[in-house]
């Protein structure tokens, strides 16, 4: 006796012909399937991209980076300071400058900031000012178009010398030459000896729309004893932690013992920033993935219209010798075909709709990450499966007399 | 080749119990033309349904080659009817997605044959039923006759030793009747035993034996010639 089971390739067969005899219903189905994996693809394109921007934006202020801020965050509650947003003690030029004496500290960099009026010949417009040294240039790697960065040198020598961003040379040159020329910048004339090249952005500040110039000079020029931030890049990623005792021991040993600053590490906010998108990224996927669930309730409901439609079919089979089995697998094929099928589709909506968000918004990077593309195929077939078992097995209960003599 | 021995059926409907067959003691030999006749009720449905397999009775014992048969798995049961035994119905039963040729495919296709295997068969089959030139067409495109012959061809591919045959002639008219029968005679002289159920008396006479059935109950299960 040959061993009597319908080939794969038959069940194939047979079931495509079944899809196929019924459109609307295998049409309805797929649509349902194809919008529950496009909801999990694309949700989760968002997530990585969102995850993916922060992670861009923060490597491009530099890499083993160490961040001190003026002001103490882990001080809660009220008090003066919190009120006038000022600390009782500034973060000074001299502070910056201890803070390189220490064997893992690379690069060192104050930032001050502020906003002037900035204009050449009869053209003005305000600008945002930085005012910065040499080494901000390798800290955050950007490049120069034309001319060279500030110069090297006494942090404290205010020279009037200033570096343009791209968009401001456009606007205030035009077609005229920029290296040079005096410009003004609130009460006094700066000298331009570059031009920023970066196109780089990064976090609030936008290189192109930035002028560049001593701190001394920035400070003088605002009139604040107090830096902005201090940018120091530690000598390699074990040395981040070092530094960042050195430097919160050497600030508070210079304010009297006082602990009145902040230093973050870029490495802490970077991994904070991925918890928080990464655990979103999977929230949305999850979300998401109740839609598929929702998809496999409505394909149990479809199966099951599909066994009381077709009940005379699933008699037949029996009378010509169909087993229980041979008709759950009959079933289930069906249904598994058609969430592979819906699956596939819906994995081609969703690369679609994160190629739609990636060209709308070129620098955010919506990728779906490769976990959720599967999971995503998995859970469709798993709830194609689970849920069309019923139905399956329901069939192939079927009193076949009773089946026969519906139409 | 079958025997019945004590055969009650019974269905409950609501408190009542409703002997659709009561008693019945039948044996047929291998190559008998028996056709079943009776009033709607009867039984006769019943029993055809019971001899294919497809129902089992409350209570008696049903040899089919001298196997007792009643006491078989759902699936060791499906494999007999896949390989013993063949049905035409009264409906005709096409799968009206499929043409002609794969519905008389199906019963190979679940009994797993390779398509190599599988083509030779269905083509002979079609060509003794004259419906070569029809094999591609979908049922909805052929006459009643000619979907009975479909139907026949699949009941017969598998060379069955039993054919059960439901009013086959129920829904043709008179001359695509006689085409059906004259068939289904035709495959009993060549060997296969047929057991047709039908209320028309001028279609059960033809049989060489005729049982009558009234009320769940065999008037005749011997044979003619005994009687």
């Amino acid at each position: 006796m040959p061993s009597q089971r319908t080939r794969a390739g038959d069940v194939l067969r047979f079931t495509w012909g079944a899809l196929r005899g019924y459109p609307t219903r295998t049409l309805l189905m797929l649509i349902a399937m194809a919008i529950g994996v496009a909801a999990v693809v694309v949700l989760t394109s968002l997530g990585e991209g969102a995850r993916r921007y922060v992670s861009n934006e923060f490597a491009s202020l530099g890499t083993n980076l160490i961040i001190v801020i003026p002001g103490r965050s882990e001080t809660s509650g009220l008090n003066p300071t919190t009120l006038m947003g000022e600390t009782p003690r500034p973060l000074t030029l001299r502070d910056a400058m201890a803070l390189q004496r220490s064997f893992h500290v690379r690069r060192m960099s104050p930032v001050t900031v502020g906003q002037a009026e900035v204009s050449w010949k009869s053209k003005s417009r305000e600008v945002v000012i930085m005012g910065t040294n040499n080494e901000l240039l390798a800290i955050r790697h950007w490049q120069m178009a034309q001319g060279r960065f500030l110069p090297k040198g006494e942090l404290e020598r205010a020279t009037p010398v200033a570096v343009i961003g791209k968009k401001i040379r456009n606007e205030l040159f035009g077609a005229s030459r920029a290296l040079g020329q005096w410009i003004r910048i609130g009460d006094r004339r700066f000298r331009v000896i570059g031009v920023m090249g970066s196109e780089g952005r990064s976090i609030g500040v936008d290189v192109q729309d930035t002028i560049l110039i001593p701190v001394a000079s920035a400070m003088q020029l605002f009139n604040t004893p107090s830096l902005f931030r201090i940018l120091v890049e530690a000598k390699s990623r074990s040395a981040i932690e070092p530094a960042k005792k050195f430097a919160l021991k050497t600030l508070q040993e210079r304010h009297q013992g006082i602990r009145d600053v902040t230093v973050i590490t870029q490495d802490a906010v970077l991994s904070t920033f991925d918890r928080v998108l990464g655990a979103l990224t999977y929230a949305v996927g999850g979300i998401a993935a109740i839609s598929l669930a929702v998809a496999g309730i409505l394909i149990m409901n479809v199966m099951l219209v599909a066994v009381s439609q077709r009940t005379s079919e699933i008699g037949l089979l029996k009378a010509l010798g169909a087993t229980p089995h041979e008709i759950v697998r009959l079933f289930l094929a069906e249904a598994m075909l058609l969430s592979l099928l819906g699956s596939l589709l819906g994995l081609l909506l969703g690369q679609l709709g994160s190629l739609v968000v990636r060209h709308s918004f070129p620098e955010f990077p919506a990728y779906a990450p490769l976990w959720a593309t599967l999971a995503a195929v998995i859970v469709a077939l798993l709830t194609g499966l689970v849920f069309s078992l019923m139905p399956a097995r329901q069939a192939s209960r079927l009193d076949a007399v009773m089946a026969l003599q519906k139409r | 080749m079958i025997d019945l021995e004590h055969i009650h059926r019974n269905f409950q409907v609501g408190d009542q119990t409703v002997r659709a067959l009561d008693d019945v003691n039948l044996h047929i030999e291998a190559g008998e033309y028996v056709s079943i006749m009776g009033p709607s009720g009867s039984g006769k449905s019943t029993l055809l349904n019971l001899l294919g397999l497809l129902d089992r009775p409350s209570s008696g014992i049903y040899r089919l080659n001298g196997e007792d048969v009643t006491s078989l798995s759902d699936t060791q049961q499906a494999r007999v009817r896949n390989r013993e035994i063949g049905f035409v119905f009264q409906m005709f039963h096409l799968v009206p997605r499929l043409s002609a040729e794969e519905n008389v495919e199906l019963p190979l296709i679940l009994a797993g044959i390779p398509p190599e295997q599988r083509r030779p068969r269905v083509a002979a089959v079609l060509e003794g039923l004259h419906l070569s030139n029809r094999r591609h067409h979908k049922p909805e495109q052929l006459s009643g006759g000619q979907r009975q012959r479909v139907a026949i061809a699949r009941a017969t591919v598998t060379n069955p030793k039993v054919l059960l045959a439901d009013e086959p002639t129920g829904n043709l008219d008179h001359k695509s009747g006689q085409d059906v029968i004259r068939i289904l005679e035709d495959l009993n002289h060549r060997g296969i035993t047929l057991i047709m159920v039908t209320h028309d008396q001028e279609m059960g006479q033809r049989a060489r034996r005729q049982l009558h059935m009234l009320d769940g109950r065999l008037l005749n299960g011997q044979r003619n010639d005994d009687a």
